[in-house]
């Protein structure tokens, strides 16, 4: 393993397959951490670390704080409902504003894509992107890498299918880019308006059909409709929708019998999935969130002690 | 004889010392212990795994009974995580029994300035209450900068605090048993 030169992790695009791989393996040993009776290690003492939120979350937020914590740094948490943003401030002065009390991270979610890129480039700590726009969330990918290296021992040959609303959806973007560099195959599929344009070009192939998707992956992602993203209609109705591309026991009945099923979060039970696929033998849905916590403590550990 | 960056080294320890090293720590493990009850051993990683398993083996061929063995990464709990300019690869620490009550020896490879001992200690106390700890070093080289001192050592070596120990062990570096001591010019 080599020495970690990146402060800031605001895309996966930025990362080597090393890299990747350099983070997968350090989030092992940080699982084993929040397995233990004290979960809690003094690696981060005395580093304060800043989530800043112009979006709601509840999951990656909660996420990054516990994975701060269980590393011994100190935590903050700045809405932007209760922030001076409201009050007309732009969002470098916020930044700075929150820097200027010697922070050493901050962990950014905007609605923009590209915010923690302006971030990087103006400010001083570590910058980590928790999901920008449509753009990126590059640790909901390397969580998601890390949920199916550990379920299959491997990512090189896998096949992932993506089903959802692909235009909208930074974690398939982020899943798409960092998936395709660890030589797993990944196959996107939705409603036809609601696959971006040029998606062939980032290494996914396209997949109209639903049930085409779920007889060749070994690993399905599902994700919800980003209703609050869409500024049109891309598609008849929700009802319409999940007809077509929701996905049920039924449907999987067409796939590998040890298909594994995995959610971003948050999910829309009945429209995108099942009850019975979300709760069933199948789901690594809540697995994903455990590991989500160990992904990112990785990710701070190595941001915040990055060699430039 | 020595090129220029090549560093000049010596050996202290071969295979046969290593390994009767090991079979006396082994012994003075289970006469201090009374016997193998509620003894568990820990090795710090990476030389100091081969080593507790090494001794453990022993203990098993002379008492017939297995102790427990375990993998203490220390690098979460080192107190230059801040100074150093990078953070060191951490790897799993992967303790399987339950560490309250017992009696555990802590192995190293070379105790130098207690540093390391003291990260070791901070790990297993969040793992629980052991009802004492011991400490097993293959060489001692002296300069500790903490009061700490080992129960176990397989050779105490006085050195100066520019040369180094260098310990070389079968299933670590895929080279025979030795140690070295490297001057660094």
């Amino acid at each position: 393993m080599v020495e970690w030169n990146k402060r800031h992790l605001l895309d996966v695009e930025e990362l080597t397959k090393e890299e990747i791989q350099q983070v997968l393996d350090t989030a092992k040993s940080f699982k084993e951490v929040s397995s233990r009776d004290v979960k809690k290690v003094p690696a981060l003492r005395g580093k304060t670390v800043v989530m800043l939120f112009f979006e709601p979350s509840t999951r990656t937020r909660t996420s990054f704080e516990l994975a701060a914590k269980r590393l011994s740094a100190d935590t903050i948490n700045i809405a932007v409902s209760s922030s001076s943003m409201s009050k007309g401030e732009t969002i470098l002065d916020t930044a700075r504003n929150v820097e200027a009390m010697n922070v050493d991270a901050i962990v950014v979610r905007h609605g923009s894509s590209g915010v923690p890129q302006i971030l990087a480039n103006n400010l001083k700590s570590s910058i980590i992107n928790a999901g920008d726009g449509c753009r990126s969330h590059p640790t909901q990918a390397l969580l998601d890498m890390f949920t199916i290296k550990e379920k299959l021992g491997k990512l090189e040959g896998i096949k992932v299918g993506i089903v959802g609303d692909i235009m909208h959806s930074r974690v398939a973007r982020s899943n798409v880019v960092g998936l395709t560099k660890m030589g797993v195959e990944v196959t996107v599929c939705g409603p036809s308006t609601l696959i971006p344009f040029g998606i062939e070009k980032l290494g996914a192939k396209v997949c109209y059909s639903v049930e085409e998707v779920i007889k060749r992956s070994d690993v399905l992602m599902l994700l919800r409709i980003q209703k609050e993203r869409q500024k049109e209609n891309y598609f008849p109705s929700i009802r319409e929708y999940a007809m077509e591309f929701g996905v049920n026991a039924e449907r999987l009945k067409k796939g590998k019998k040890e298909l594994l099923i995995m959610h971003p979060g948050p999910m829309n039970r009945g429209i995108e999935i099942s009850s019975d696929v979300a709760d069933g033998p199948q789901s690594l849905i809540l697995e994903q969130v455990t590991n989500g916590v160990a992904v990112r403590m990785a990710v701070l550990y190595l941001a915040l002690g990055a060699k430039e | 004889m020595y090129k220029k960056g090549i560093k000049m080294s010596s050996k202290l320890m071969d295979s046969d010392l290593v390994r009767r090293a090991i079979i006396r720590i082994a012994h003075e493990i289970l006469e201090k212990n009374k016997g193998t009850d509620q003894l568990c051993i820990i090795g710090i990683r990476t030389r100091g795994v081969v080593l507790a398993e090494r001794i453990a083996k022993a203990i098993h061929e002379i008492e017939g009974k297995p102790v427990p063995v375990g993998i203490l990464d220390i690098n979460l709990y080192r107190d230059d995580l801040t100074l150093v300019d990078y953070h060191p690869v951490v790897r799993e620490t992967l303790i399987t029994f339950d560490v309250n009550d017992q009696k555990l020896v802590l192995v190293d490879d070379v105790l130098f300035t207690g540093r390391t001992i003291r990260a070791a200690l901070d790990a297993i106390m969040d793992f629980g209450r052991p009802s004492s700890i011991q400490l097993a070093v293959l060489v001692d080289r002296g300069h500790r900068e903490l009061p700490i001192r080992a129960d176990y050592v397989g050779k105490n070596f006085p050195t100066a605090i520019k040369q180094n120990v260098k310990v070389v062990l079968n299933e670590s570096d895929h080279q025979e048993d030795a140690v070295y001591l490297e001057e660094n010019n």
